[in-house]
């Protein structure tokens, strides 16, 4: 079996490879929901409903996906420039404890600013400490060539032992009767909701808004320009005169922030205050939605809609035909991977003998 | 000349074929590499392979020697079928390659080349006398010196070679086959591999000779088989063929080399004999480079005026690329000085680029271009900054649309296809990869009709076809004749001795004085070139450029 370039690549292809993809993932995931004893049509039905189906389903489905559009942003902004940035996760977390230091009722009151000016503040002390993750990261890099896999990844345990030691200790909740939480920030500062008696808050829309933006930025500016030439051949974008290092700078200090954002966005729209399991892997799977967009920031919404569709809507297949939620992460595992095999396929050509 | 088809009444004698392939087919997607190739090699004879890059040669050897698989067609040995696909296989039917790049352990002897692989892996203790003497034998028999102890890594490119060729020869090979063996070679060298290549033809084995230089086809072949585009076009008895039709029926045109008209080039001379009544563009004066090993550019000196152009010749690896790179703003001097139109430039290509130097980087797909961007992008790497194409760090797409597209027409770079100027520039084939860089670098948007300064080129025709070879001089010669200064390169002779006004060499970090191209002779040229490559290409840690004498 060999390998050869395309020269073109058909215009059916375009069409056949994600088809293909999707079917692919189908097979693989009925055979698993077979074995788990249940009526493969009807689960998928259920998963399908549970996810899309209703008001309530579509509602909850969008309250999941605003958190991983944002860390999927984060990370495919990052690659895109070839600074492979694991470290949404505990980015994310930095934001989160951010945002309640700056806006969170310390021994009852809050800060005595006007909310004009706390809320601002709020959400750029996370995006500022999510790029601060990455500073230590970008600096080995870039100085030293440390691979940024390695220390962006390991920070996320650090930053999670972190967030513990602070619910534990000076952001502890005093009348959390002892769980592990941290305070919370003040009413004024909460996301509005988006949907009357749902938990959709406006958070969605400054998702979608940084998704347009990161699109146009990619596309329209000088900056946008330099980070796809450095992401494509760094060894030519210096040789042409551009300035590698700072690109890749700018690149992670805004990968930081949009990770440390999405911190804010969850703790101001949702539960108001930080716990250990507010993220159930944000961080993690906005690398999977990224893939699945092909680094594409409008593609990133999709994705993530998709992803947390499938998220919500095994937890209600589970409840009702005993499958165990785990299949959500084994379609979306199938799906990233027969993508990717699907997109290979569409520059070479397998040949066979 | 006798055509395809007609290869049975120009047998040297009437010995059965060593080796014979019929209807050799390949094919890469839309492309055809090999189109119904049949040839026949006889003991005792060397055979060329003559052909432009891509017209299908290395797939030919390639499928020859197992690591391609023929889609159509097969080869036999002696009259008996070689499977295909297996390189074992060739080996044991005595198929021996030498590739252009050498496939040797620069750390281990010569002999532990030479026995590398052969030996089976649950052998115990390795035969070493056995193999030794083995050696000595084959060496002595075809002539070849070579002293078994010595380190590989210490060896000259020459010797390196004849280590390849013995390591196939004490495989047993009877068919040998040498992949644009001279690429590496100075002339000297060149010469002395042919006399050992007639010496093993005498010995009975038969050679397939790759090249797509005439000169050597017709000094060194029997029969010469030309390939174009995947198909053998014409073969002929070396004998009755001259460099004229050789390179018709390469081409598949007529070709008229580019050559300097001699006015300019008097003139050019005459302001060098006149103590520089020219400007002098670039200035290095005792310029020198280090890495942690060894010293790159030994304190080179050079003047290269306006108008002219100054050739840079020398094998490969003897300090072309840190002079490139010094003069692309890459690498930075470690001493002496450096000016170009008087001024000094910080090591960076940003003040290179706007001190008006156009270069031209030996690798094109991985330095001089970005393959997954779009042409018009490329085309925009070193001036998306200017104001004229971007405003508010937004991007004036229509602008660079339209500059790109100035390029393309201006430098006649085709194969884009239907997508223009939004296809991939990896995408475009070399030649047109070439020109649409060397566009990019002689296109200033800013001062429309003012082209650079200086332009520093290395290797700029490599690996490109006659035709966009003769392009590529065409439009470096019209920006010299311009006013800029052209600072070439090189390591193809041809090309120096047909551009140049002034040649200097580069061996071992150090540069020769520039002269006149007039007082150089091949000969002067190959002795200033090969005394030193022997150091040169020394990787051994203990031995700095320094210290050869």
């Amino acid at each position: 079996m060999r390998l050869e370039p395309r020269l073109q690549t058909p215009a059916w292809l375009w069409l056949a490879a994600p088809t293909v993809a999707l079917a692919f993932t189908l097979i693989v995931t009925s055979l698993l929901v077979a074995w788990a004893g249940a009526p493969v049509g009807r689960s998928y039905a259920l998963l399908l409903q549970g996810g899309f189906g209703s008001r309530f389903a579509w509602t909850e489905t969008l309250t999941r996906a605003t958190p991983l559009i944002l860390t999927g942003l984060a990370v495919a902004l990052a690659f895109r420039a070839r600074l492979y940035n694991i470290g949404a996760e505990g980015q994310l977390y930095a934001g989160a404890l951010a945002a309640v230091a700056v806006g969170g009722l310390h021994g009852g009151v809050g800060a005595a600013a006007p909310t004009w000016l706390l809320f601002p503040l709020m959400l750029v002390a996370a995006c500022a400490a999510g790029a601060l993750l990455l500073l230590a990261p970008a600096w080995l890099k870039v100085r030293l060539g440390v691979d940024e896999v390695v220390t962006t990844l390991l920070l996320n345990f650090i930053v999670l032992l972190l967030v513990s030691a602070m619910l534990d200790g000076p952001m502890k909740d005093p009348s959390a009767l002892g769980w592990p939480q941290s305070v919370a920030i003040a009413d004024a500062l909460q996301l509005d909701k988006l949907v009357p008696r749902s938990r959709v808050h406006t958070g969605l829309l400054a998702a979608l808004a940084l998704a347009v933006a990161l699109a146009g930025l990619l596309r329209h500016t000088t900056l946008g320009f330099e980070i796809r030439a450095v992401g494509a051949n760094a060894r030519a974008a210096a040789f042409a005169g551009m300035p590698v290092r700072a690109v890749l700078w700018k690149v992670a200090l805004l990968s930081g922030a949009l990770a440390g954002l999405a911190g804010a966005v969850e703790v101001a729209g949702r539960a108001g205050y930080v716990t250990l399991d507010m993220s159930p892997g944000y961080g993690y799977s906005g690398i999977v939605v990224a893939m699945l967009a092909a680094l594409h920031p409008i593609g990133v919404v999709a994705a993530a809609v998709f992803v947390a569709g499938m998220l919500v809507g095994a937890d209600s297949m589970s409840r009702a035909v005993g499958v165990p939620t785990y299949i959500a992460d084994v379609i979306v595992a199938v799906a990233l991977v027969a993508v990717l095999v699907a997109t290979f396929g569409l520059r070479w050509r397998v040949r066979f003998r | 000349m006798a055509r395809v088809g007609a290869q049975a009444t120009n047998s040297p004698t009437h010995a059965p074929p060593l080796l014979r392939l019929t209807g050799i087919t390949k094919r890469f997607g839309e492309l055809v590499a090999n189109d119904g190739i049949s040839l026949d090699l006889r003991a005792g004879e060397v055979l060329a392979l003559l052909g432009e890059n891509g017209a299908g040669k290395s797939t030919l050897v390639s499928i020859l020697f197992g690591h391609q698989m023929a889609d159509a067609g097969h080869i036999e040995v002696d009259g008996r079928a070689l499977p295909p696909g297996e390189p074992r296989a060739a080996l044991a039917a005595g198929i021996g390659m030498v590739h252009q790049h050498f496939t040797l352990a620069d750390n281990l002897s010569v002999l532990d080349n030479v026995m590398l692989g052969t030996e089976p892996l649950w052998r115990l203790r390795s035969r070493r006398d056995q193999a030794r003497a083995q050696l000595l034998q084959i060496a002595q028999r075809f002539g070849l010196r070579v002293e078994p102890e010595a380190r590989v890594g210490e060896l000259s490119v020459g010797e390196r070679q004849r280590v390849e060729i013995l390591k196939a020869l004490t495989r047993g090979a009877r068919v040998l086959i040498l992949d644009e063996p001279t690429a590496v070679l100075t002339p000297q060298e060149s010469t002395s591999l042919f006399a050992t290549l007639q010496q093993l033809v005498a010995g009975g084995m038969a050679i397939v000779f790759i090249s797509h230089k005439l000169d050597e086809v017709l000094a060194v072949a029997d029969r010469v088989l030309v390939l174009r585009a995947g198909r053998l076009v014409a073969q002929m008895r070396a004998a009755s063929a001259d460099k004229a039709s050789l390179a018709e029926a390469m081409v598949g045109r007529a070709v008229a080399p580019v050559v300097r008209e001699h006015d300019t080039q008097q003139a050019a001379a005459a302001g060098h004999a006149s103590g520089g009544s020219r400007r002098v563009v670039c200035a290095l004066q005792g310029a020198t480079v280090r890495n942690a090993q060894r010293v790159l550019l030994d304190r080179v000196n050079l003047d290269v005026h306006a108008g002219e152009v100054v050739a840079i010749a020398g094998v490969a690896g003897n300090g072309q690329q840190a002079l490139a790179d010094l003069l692309s703003g890459v690498l930075a001097l470690d001493s002496g000085s450096l000016a170009v139109a008087g001024r000094t430039l910080a090591a960076r290509p940003r003040a290179w680029i706007d001190a008006g130097v156009a270069r031209i980087p030996e690798d094109r797909q991985g330095v001089g271009a970005i393959g997954d961007l779009a042409i018009w992008e490329n085309a925009l790497l070193e001036r998306y900054a200017s104001r004229r194409f971007a405003r508010w760090g937004i991007l004036r797409r229509d602008r660079a649309h339209e500059h790109a597209q100035r390029i393309i027409e201006r430098f006649d770079v085709r194969g884009a296809g239907s997508s223009g100027l939004e296809a991939r520039a990896g995408a475009l084939s070399g030649g047109n990869l070439q020109k649409l860089i060397l566009g990019c670098a002689l296109t200033s948007p800013r001062y429309r009709d003012v082209g650079p300064t200086l332009i520093v080129a290395h290797q700029p025709t490599w690996g490109l076809d006659v035709g966009a070879v003769a392009d590529v001089h065409r439009r470096l010669l019209e920006a010299c004749q311009a006013g800029a200064a052209l600072l070439l390169i090189s390591e193809d002779l041809d090309e120096i001795l047909s551009l140049a006004d002034r040649i200097a060499v580069m061996a071992r970090g150090r540069l020769t004085d520039a002269c006149p191209r007039d007082q150089w002779t091949l000969a002067t040229l190959g002795l200033a070139m090969g005394d030193a490559s022997h150091a040169a290409t020394a990787t051994s840690p203990h031995r700095t450029l320094h210290d050869a004498p």
